[in-house]
Parts: structure tokens; sequence; C-alpha cells
């Protein structure tokens, strides 16, 4: 247990020591945080790959959020007990479906649609990328949303059919306001599950260093930044900035843990005294 | 006809169930249909006697061989690694930590799940940069390096794994052993880890599964595209998903891309036999528990 807890640490420690020589000073910091990525003119902002971190991570989540909550009803009682079996096996099945062959089938079938159906660019885009990314993150969400409603739907299942509801309605009408909490925290998972990918924006995404304009731009992220520099770049300087970019994703995925576990326990703790209430 | 809402939820939770099948279907279809045809001993072996190749005489130039036999590597050593820290890890959290102590251990379990990969391919990497610094001027990155962190990146899974295996234990079968004079670490070793072993099983089955998929760990800590089949844990090695990776961005000839068609196809083979696998066997646990056997 104690090996866990100093793993986490020297994880920590080590971005935060790699990343001091730039930190420390103004003139790195600022470097650091500007918009402009060219390492042969000696400027190594890493703004731009934020930029494309959030906006894939969003848009990702924005296109898995309504899917998620749909194919949850669908396994929750909205469709007959055989093909909610076959979608719940499959959505488990998804899990284990590797990133980089997401990323691979992608390249070869979604890539050419894109670029024929909108004629601009090589299709390695923001859309492409967050289309394939909701793929990877539905799973995620999925089995969190599920497992949180199925335990509401016990509780409220017998009040629901003593007033006549049908199941449709009960799910509308209760069991969706009741998870509020479970669609939040599904939320915060599939958005930490997006932001760490790195194989699909790699492969996908066009990898241009710029913040991007439109769906269409092609993107680079954080993660997809590190790989880069470390297969190709060699100066000192780069080396530092990615180990600030693995810094802010050690940041980012720690807040988003913390959240997680703010939310959790509030409501569960709402939940005791409500128990205690009654 | 006027919709009502609870009739648009149900077209449109069949409606999303419906797209998300048919994306999982192409994506396997449309490897089963490019990978299957080139299944072949050329496929994984190129040109060279498939037994010359496996008992490693002969190098493998033109074949997946060297990259399916480092992943194999891969996960043997990382498993290695991280399955008895990881199964002891679940067995602390759910048996002996208590108060503050388990908020803290647990929330940093949570807060390593939640690591992006390759920032556990960057950690690795900056320990080679610290130990070129300091101790020692030869380190490189290695198979060795990329089991260690690999074993980093599946421990959550283990460690949470173990401990709900553990904590769903009924309680009348947490008792059996006190009450029969059983100290705590008697009752553990005896009666609760037996109890619990199926699902710890399938848990260390799906941490293996996650071991032969990930590429980010593994690009920065010492995979490369050729290779051949590592002889010692200093090696650079060759290993699936990275051909994968690798020759979808730089394939040269029709050859090239079909030996990536192929290797995807191993893989998804490989990632969903340990699925299943692991799948009945949390299916069998489960029923024997409701059953009260």
């Amino acid at each position: 247990m104690l090996f866990c807890a100093l793993c986490i640490t020297a994880v920590f420690g080590f971005l935060v020591y790699f990343s001091c020589p730039l930190l420390s000073n103004a003139r790195g910091l600022a470097g650091i945080f500007s918009s402009v990525w060219k390492p042969f003119i000696g400027e190594f902002g890493i703004l731009p790959m934020l930029a494309g971190t959030f906006s894939l991570a969003f848009l990702a989540l924005v296109l898995a959020c309504p899917l998620a909550i749909g194919i949850t009803c669908f396994i929750q009682g909205l469709a007959p007990a055989r093909p909610a079996n076959a979608v719940r096996s499959l959505v488990y099945f998804m899990t284990s479906i590797p990133t980089v062959i997401y990323g691979f089938v992608a390249v070869f079938v979604l890539v050419p649609i894109i670029r024929d159906t909108f004629n601009r660019g090589a299709g390695f885009c923001l859309m492409t990328s967050a289309i394939t990314l909701s793929m990877l993150i539905i799973p995620t969400m999925v089995i969190t949303l599920e497992a949180d409603m199925r335990q509401r739907a016990e509780e409220v299942r017998l009040g629901a059919r003593s007033l006549g509801l049908t199941p449709a309605q009960e799910l509308l009408w209760i069991l969706l306001p009741c998870s509020g909490r479970g669609i939040v925290v599904a939320m915060v998972l599939g958005f930490g599950r997006a932001v760490g990918d790195t194989l699909v924006a790699l492969m996908v995404a066009g990898n241009a260093p710029v913040i991007p304009q439109s769906l269409l731009d092609s993107i680079r992220t954080l993660t997809a930044h590190i790989a880069l520099v470390v297969a190709t770049d060699s100066q000192d300087q780069a080396y530092y900035s990615i180990f600030a970019a693995g810094l802010l994703l050690f940041l980012i995925m720690a807040l988003l843990t913390v959240l997680i576990r703010t939310i959790g326990g509030r409501f569960g703790q709402r939940e005791k005294r409500h128990e205690r209430a009654s | 006809m006027n919709v009502r809402p609870e009739h648009a939820l149900t077209f449109f939770s069949w409606l999303a169930a419906g797209i998300v099948m048919t994306a999982v279907f192409i994506l396997i279809g449309y490897l089963l249909i490019k990978g299957l045809p080139i299944m072949s001993p050329a496929l994984f072996f190129g040109d060279t006697p498939w037994r010359a190749a496996v008992m490693g005489i002969e190098p493998v130039f033109d074949g997946i061989y060297p990259a399916v036999a480092g992943t194999f590597i891969l996960i043997a050593c990382s498993s290695f690694i991280a399955i008895p820290v990881g199964v002891f890890c679940g067995i602390y959290l759910a048996e002996y930590a208590r108060g503050p102590l388990k908020n803290i251990f647990s929330f940093m379990v949570d807060l390593l799940s939640g690591m992006p990969s390759i920032v556990m391919g960057l950690f690795g990497f900056a320990l080679i940069l610290l130990m070129r610094r300091t101790l020692y001027a030869q380190a490189n990155t290695s198979i060795l390096l990329s089991s260690a962190c690999i074993a980093l990146l599946i421990l959550p899974y283990l460690i949470r794994m173990t401990q709900v295996a553990l904590e769903s234990l009924p309680e009348s079968t947490r008792l059996l052993g006190p009450s029969l004079g059983y100290t705590r670490w008697q009752n553990i070793w005896h009666v609760l880890l037996p109890a619990s072993s199926t699902a710890t099983f399938s848990g260390i089955i799906l941490s293996i599964g996650r071991a032969a998929e990930d590429t980010a760990v593994i690009m920065l800590t010492g995979v490369v595209a050729n290779a051949g089949i590592p002889r010692a844990l200093s090696d650079k090695f060759e290993a699936l998903p990275f051909s994968i990776f690798y020759l979808t961005a730089e394939h040269r000839d029709e050859l090239e891309l079909q030996r990536a068609f192929g290797s995807a196809l191993v893989l998804l083979t490989l990632t969903a036999t340990l699925f299943l696998i692991s799948y009945c066997i949390q299916r069998r646990f489960k029923r024997r528990w409701e059953l009260g056997e």
C-alpha cells in the first residue's frame, strides 16, 4: 500500500522536478503559457495544446452524453430483456477494444467519409477525433450511469408501478430526474477519459499546434504533444515543455478525481440524513 | 397523433442503442473483412520457417511475430510485478485499513487510476533521464522499464478488483473463520481469499487486457518499430499496439498495410478473448452467490 502512495508521490515529484527549470523563472513561465509553438525559433507555448485538449474532450462529451443516457434507458427498462442484455454485453465488450484499434479503424473508415462530405482539408480534424473519442468514452459513462440508476430503480419501482406508470414514464419522470448525480459523475469520468486518451488524438486529430477555430481544424492535444515531442525533438527546452504538459494533465486529473469524490461524498451524506429522518 | 415525451424517450433510446451497436459492428466487421483473408503463417513469420522463428534461432523480418512475442513478454513481466502488489494492496484496503488512513489510500488509488497513461510513460522517461544524470550513464529505455510503467498503470484496477471481491462477500462467510478461532490473517488466507478468488481472478485477466492494449506508455519507454525479439530485459522490443500505430502512419506499401490489419485483428482477438474469459468467470461467480451454494 505504501508502495502505491510512494508511486503517486514519485510521479508528481518527477513532473515538478523536471518542469522546474522552466517554471522557476518568469520568462520560462510566460513562454510555456503562450500560444506559439515554434521550437526552431525558440517558442515553446503549450496553450494551443491545452485548448485542443479541452475542445476535443468537450466535444466528445457533447456527442457521447445523450447517446450514453439513451443506451442506459434502453438497458434499464425501455427494451425487452433480450435486446437489453445484448446491448449491455456489447457495451461491456466495448471497454475491451484497444484504443489504438478505435483510432486505426477511424483512420481508414471515418476520415475518408469526413473528408469527402465536407470537402475541406485531409479529414484529420477535431470533428473526426471527437466522434471516435465519443465511442471510447460511451462505455465508461453507460456503466457508471447504469450502476447508479439500477440502485435507484429498485427503490422507486414499486411506488411507480402502484401509480400506474409505464416503464417509459417511470424512467422519464422519476428515474432520470433522480439520477442527476449519476449523470454528473458519468460525465466527469467520461471527460477524464477523453482528456487522458492519447492514441485517438494522435492518430486522427491531425496534430497541428494551433488553437482550433472550427470543427474541421486540425488540433493537437497535450497527450499527443508529449508523444510527438519525445518521438522527434531533442532540444532541452522542448523536453521541459512536455513535463509542464504532463504536470498540467496530472493536475487536471487530480482535480476531476477530487470532484467525483466530493460529489459522491456530499450526496452520500445527504442520503444518510434522509434515511435517518424517515 | 400527438407525440408524448415518453414515446420520444423510447424512440431516442432505441436510436442511441442502434447507432452505437452499428458503429461497433462496423468496426469489428471492417477488421474481419480486411484482416481474415490475410491471416496466414506468412503474415506472422514472413519468409522464416516458423519452427526456427518460434525457437528464436532465426530472426523474423517480414512478419508480426516479434510484435506478438514482445506483447506477450510485456504482459508476463508487468503481471509479475503488478499482481502480487495489487492483490496485497487490495487485501489491505478491504480488511485492514480503517478510518482516515483508508480514505487517504483509496484516494491515492483513485488518483492513480485516473492518471493518463502517457503521464505514466513520461514518468518512466523521466526516470531514465534522472538515472543518466546521476547513477548510471548508460541507462536506456527498455522492456523492463515498460513493464514497470505498465504495472503501475494496471495496479489500481487490480487493487480495486481485489478489494471489491473481498468486500462483496456475504457476512456469513466473513464470520466463518473467527467463529472457528482463526486469527484475522488465517481467516483472510484460508476463507476469504479462496471464496473471492474467482472474482479476483477475473480482475487479473481484465488488467492483463489493459496491459496488452496500452500504447502510450510503451511509446515513451522503449518500444521501437524494428527490434526483433528481446534477448534481455534491457533490450528494446516490438509490441502489437505500437506496430499498428506505426504502420498506420508510416506504411510504405500494400504489404505493410496488410501487416497493420493483421496486427489489429490479432490484438483485438487477444483482448476479446481475455474479456470473454473474465466475463464468464464473473457471471459464474455472481450466480454462485445468488444461489447461495
